[in-house]
């Protein structure tokens, strides 16, 4: 089972897609302008992830090496073209949210990145769970975005999500009057509070890589 | 020899790529198949819900998206494809005319816009269907975007017609006309009222035929 916890710390930590491998920034800067996008669109990108890795994996002695990025390619895009119809016919509010965000999921470099670093290595249920953890991974890195920019760019927290679930509705973190701060909804914001993060990660893993350091110089 | 498997080579590699996208063409056909008819029941639910923002259910009787006429494309309306007018009628009586339109002028490019006109000429509600206007400054003529929920922006246009406010005083108080905008936030609710005022001149130019001609007919 070493496996299968090893590829969750990839995914969700080592080897992050948004904030240690930087791949996909196209949705992760332009849909995490709050939680509700954010963590929507990344469960989209999961979901086609898993799925492709799992397909890619099941068919990866059928298909010719010499062709493998085509037939890649076509799988990521009749999965997602399959995620796409499935959102516009049961979850059409959110649908119309991320609207042509769900296609460029084929773009997104880190779907065809995972089947070519892993799926096509590996056996068809690591791969999946390779795909899913990456995802999550990235999930993660579009909620917590998404959160910032939104607490400071409007004062609330989990506006929208009346259309992924009926009846709740915002947190008003800051009073109705904040005036709002532009900067952090619009693209720069993105930049900006994903340098952070990023620089946030690389801080905490540098103070493990000391305390590691620190604690076997002790032992010696 | 060499020759000769390359040949073979590309043949079979060849033959792999149309197995493989006949196999993904008929997935994709497939989930198509499958979500067509729920696509089409939540889009025109979609409509339904926002035709019910600017006509309240109550005031016709008619099956509505069944009482139509085409209207090409009338410069009043700013439309890029022909519309289509949809009345209203309770008892047979004509109560009002559902019109889009577009707002060219955004600051960000179009503002779609439905509208309700009623029968005496006076706008029952205004609605903004799409827009990119400026996070929190431009978009709060959308009124799901607008921070005042007891009076939002857009709802100034309700019973409002030519009647109540002349077509030159029809503009916003800063170009010496009658209706409020945010300061700092001019353009998007300038080109909401002007393109408001255009479908109501539209709508009085051509009130009896939008009313009498027979359903499927052409305005022209």
């Amino acid at each position: 089972m070493t496996i299968y916890s090893d590829i969750s710390y990839n995914g969700l930590w080592k080897q992050n897609p948004a904030v240690a491998q930087i791949l996909g920034m196209c949705p992760v800067l332009a849909i995490s302008t709050s939680v509700v996008n954010g963590i929507s669109l990344g469960l989209a990108t999961a979901l086609v992830m898993a799925l492709s890795n799992m397909c890619s994996a099941a068919l990866r002695n059928f298909i010719p090496y010499e062709i493998r990025i085509p037939v890649f390619i076509l799988i990521i895009a009749a999965l997602v073209t399959a995620v796409d119809l499935a959102m516009n016919a049961y979850l059409h509010s959110l649908y119309l949210v991320l609207g042509i965000f769900i296609p460029l999921i084929v773009t997104n470099c880190i779907v065809l990145a995972r089947i070519e670093a892993f799926a096509a290595k590996n056996e068809t249920a690591p791969a999946a769970f390779d795909g899913w953890m990456m995802g999550i991974g990235l999930t993660a890195v579009l909620g917590i975005l998404g959160g910032i920019r939104e607490f400071l760019g409007t004062g609330q927290l989990f506006s929208g999500i009346e259309m992924v679930i009926p009846g709740t509705h915002a947190l008003q973190i800051l009073p109705e009057d904040y005036p709002g701060f532009l900067l952090a909804i619009l693209p720069p914001g993105a930049f900006i509070t994903l340098g952070c993060l990023v620089a946030a990660k690389n801080w905490l893993d540098a103070r493990a890589a000391r305390n590691t350091a620190a604690l076997q110089a002790a032992h010696a | 020899m060499s020759r000769t498997t390359a040949l073979s080579m590309s043949l079979r590699n060849a033959l792999m790529m149309v197995i493989f996208t006949l196999a993904f063409t008929g997935l994709m056909a497939s989930v198509y198949q499958a979500t067509k008819e729920p696509i089409a029941a939540s889009a025109e639910e979609e409509k339904m819900k926002l035709i019910g923002e600017v006509l309240p259910r109550g005031d016709y009787d008619n099956d509505l998206l069944k009482d139509y006429l085409d209207i090409g494309t009338p410069p009043e309306l700013g439309l890029k494809d022909a519309g289509r007018v949809y009345r209203a009628r309770k008892q047979g009586e004509p109560v009002a005319v559902l019109l889009e339109a577009v707002a060219p002028d955004g600051y960000s490019g179009n503002v779609g816009l439905i509208l309700a006109v009623r029968r005496d000429g006076r706008v029952i509600a205004v609605r903004v269907t799409e827009q990119r206007e400026t996070p929190g400054l431009g978009d709060y003529v959308d009124i799901h975007k607008d921070k005042k929920k007891d009076s939002p922006w857009i709802t100034q246009f309700n019973e409002i017609g030519f009647a109540q406010v002349s077509q030159a005083d029809w503009k916003l108080k800063k170009d010496g006309g009658r209706f409020a905008y945010h300061t700092g936030a001019t353009i998007s609710a300038r080109a909401v009222t002007n393109a408001t005022r255009r479908a109501v001149q539209f709508f009085e130019a051509n009130k009896e035929k939008l009313f009498n001609l027979p359903t499927g007919g052409n305005l022209k």
